[in-house]
């Protein structure tokens, strides 16, 4: 029992802590990659679309 | 085929709770059962009248739930503060713990009731009011799952009532914010299960390429609290026929289970999910799109990240190990970055129309929301440090900071949320009066001054007695000298709640006579809605 403690907090401690550091890193680094101004303009703009009724409505 | 499974299903539900009743072995547990069985068989008397019948195909959004929703949200707020307000009251006048309501209206039984009406059914039934009427609207597309989302909706009412009635009657788990028993936790659980699959859904059939911020904000609300209520509540029945448990963890380790669910309440339930609202209605109020899509991008991402990690800021100088307690406070330091930058974003929004702060007294609401946001994320990481902490901890300042993020932050957004989305969903040129929504406001902001002051004054004053040694190392104050010394900070809390609550009513107020009388508006876009009953 305490081992299987130690070889999870060994992980936690290291390799995990590193993937999920690096996942943050990578999420904001995505942010800001090359033309990514276009398309944040665009989604920044949706709560302005279909303010009354669904995509595609006719009625 | 569908209405006579229903029918199988209600009546087995009403047979089994009427069985359940009969067997209970406590008062909560029987009157629960009994609850059950109205319930059941008044769904099943409706679902029998209603066989048969032309099913129609809806089109257009379903604001069904979310009309129903806004009204609810404000009666639960008034409730929620109108018992606040009592038990604000109790503890400065203990003769308000009426003899004959001994074990029912007493504060232990009451103080539950309170903040889970204003967390749970204030507090959540406008998440799920806003979180339907926003996922439809930047989706481009109608809620998922049909009925299921009035199964989401009533559903959670019903854990609402069992749990407010549960309080009274004495079923409770003793855990904080987590406080009803087994049987609402697991009704509870398939309800938020339904809750994810028609968010979930509706984002699937999105008619936009990409999902915006604000329903990032909803998900991680709605996945997370569903992980923490379930590790949380692992319980024990002692009966099938009552209403008490036994906890799977005990100890510190349970201790710290607990301040995982907590504080992480805090921050999935009450400010994810509210931030959500706020990246929606504010750019929606002010009439243009959120300052830095980018920031509002790092933001989620960095409140996911640090926030699970904050619970053990709760449990210094305890059982838990320091490494435990310093790895909280450290990432509720952190947290003040992310949160920052979130107020930051919600504010600037406004930039280049900072003169709607003067004409739009919705719009000041948000702003003001904003930054008690900013203000009670910033007081919160320095009350996590544990020097302050060991004063501050056990205190009516914690109180404060709480009802400072409480009605503050969510209160506000919600009332922001409410006057915008009321002329919206019943189809009104606008409000009924901008004269009573400012006087809402005012009420509101000098409540919340007077509650958060009074109480910075009587915790660091109480803080600073519990710890006072004379010259030879003794206490100098007894715990009844803290109490006598609070009474007039107290009778100024009170206050401050009465005026929030007298805004809380004016606004219900405001917005019945906005669907009641305010103007249609012109707009050729869904017939007149019915209005509410």
């Amino acid at each position: 029992m305490m081992d299987t403690y130690g070889i999870m907090r060994a992980f936690a401690d290291s390799w995990f802590l590193i993937a999920m550091f690096a996942f943050f890193i990578g999420a904001a680094l995505f942010a800001f990659r090359p033309g990514s101004n276009k398309v944040h303009k665009d989604i920044a703009n949706i709560p302005f679309r279909h303010e009354d009724k669904p995509a595609g409505d006719r009625d | 085929m569908w209405d006579y499974l229903k029918l199988v299903i209600f009546a087995l539900i009403t047979v089994l709770a009427a069985i359940a009743a009969s067997y209970a072995r406590d008062v909560a547990y029987q009157v629960h059962a009994i609850l059950v069985v109205l319930i059941a068989a008044g769904l099943f008397v409706y679902t029998l009248r209603g066989v048969g019948s032309e099913k129609v195909v809806e089109t257009g959004y379903m604001d069904g739930p979310i009309r129903v929703g806004a009204a609810l949200t404000a009666f639960w707020g008034v409730v929620g503060f109108l018992v606040g307000t009592f038990i604000a009251f109790q503890l400065a006048f203990p003769d308000l713990n009426f003899a004959w309501a001994e074990g029912y209206l007493n504060f232990g039984r009451l103080r539950p009731l309170h903040t889970s009406a204003v967390i749970f059914a204030f507090g959540g039934t406008a998440l799920i009011t806003s979180s339907f009427y926003v996922v439809q609207r930047t989706s481009g597309a109608r809620l998922w799952g049909g009925n299921l989302a009035w199964f989401v909706f009533w559903g959670y009412q019903i854990v609402i009532l069992l749990a407010a009635t549960g309080y009274l009657l004495g079923a409770t788990h003793g855990k904080e914010y987590a406080e009803p028993e087994w049987y609402t936790d697991l009704w509870l659980t398939i309800v938020w299960v339904a809750y994810l699959l028609v968010f979930l859904g509706t984002l699937m059939k999105r008619k936009e390429p990409h999902i915006y911020v604000a329903n990032w904000f909803f998900l991680s609300f709605i996945v997370t609290v569903a992980m923490l209520h379930v590790v949380n509540n692992l319980a024990v029945p002692v009966s099938i026929f009552g209403s008490k448990s036994v906890q799977l963890f005990a100890g510190v380790q349970d201790a710290m289970t607990q301040w995982w669910y907590g504080h992480n309440a805090v921050g999935f339930f009450l400010t994810a999910g509210f931030l959500g609202m706020m990246y929606y209605f504010v750019p929606k109020q002010a009439e243009r799109p959120v300052f830095s899509y980018k920031l509002s991008i790092i933001h989620f991402w960095a409140l996911i990240f640090l926030y699970i990690w904050a619970g053990p800021h709760h449990l210094h100088y305890t059982a838990l190990p320091d490494w435990a307690s310093t790895l909280g406070m450290v990432f509720s330091i952190v947290l003040w970055m992310p949160s920052w930058g979130g107020m930051i974003n919600g504010l600037m929004t406004l930039s280049g129309a900072w003169d709607k702060l003067r004409t739009d007294p919705v719009i000041r609401m948000m702003v003001v929301s904003i930054g008690f946001y900013g203000m009670s994320t910033f007081e919160g990481p320095m009350m996590s440090i544990r020097a302050v902490n060991s004063l501050s901890h056990y205190t009516d300042w914690t109180i404060g900071h709480v009802h400072s993020g409480a009605l503050g932050w969510n209160g506000m957004i919600t009332f922001g949320m409410l006057y915008f989305l009321v002329p919206k969903l019943w189809n009104r040129a606008g409000l009924y009066s901008l004269k009573l929504v400012s006087w809402h406001f005012w009420l509101a902001t000098i409540g919340i001054v007077l509650y958060a002051a009074s109480m910075w004054v009587t915790g660091i004053m109480e803080g600073l007695m519990w710890r006072e040694v004379d010259a030879q190392g003794f206490l100098v104050n007894s715990f009844a000298d803290t109490v006598a010394a609070k009474f007039p900070m107290y009778v100024v809390r009170g206050l401050g709640g009465v005026l929030f609550l007298g805004g809380a009513l004016i606004m219900c107020y405001n917005l019945w006579m906005t669907v009641k009388r305010a103007p249609a508006a012109e707009a050729a876009g869904d017939a007149a809605a019915a209005p509410a009953e």
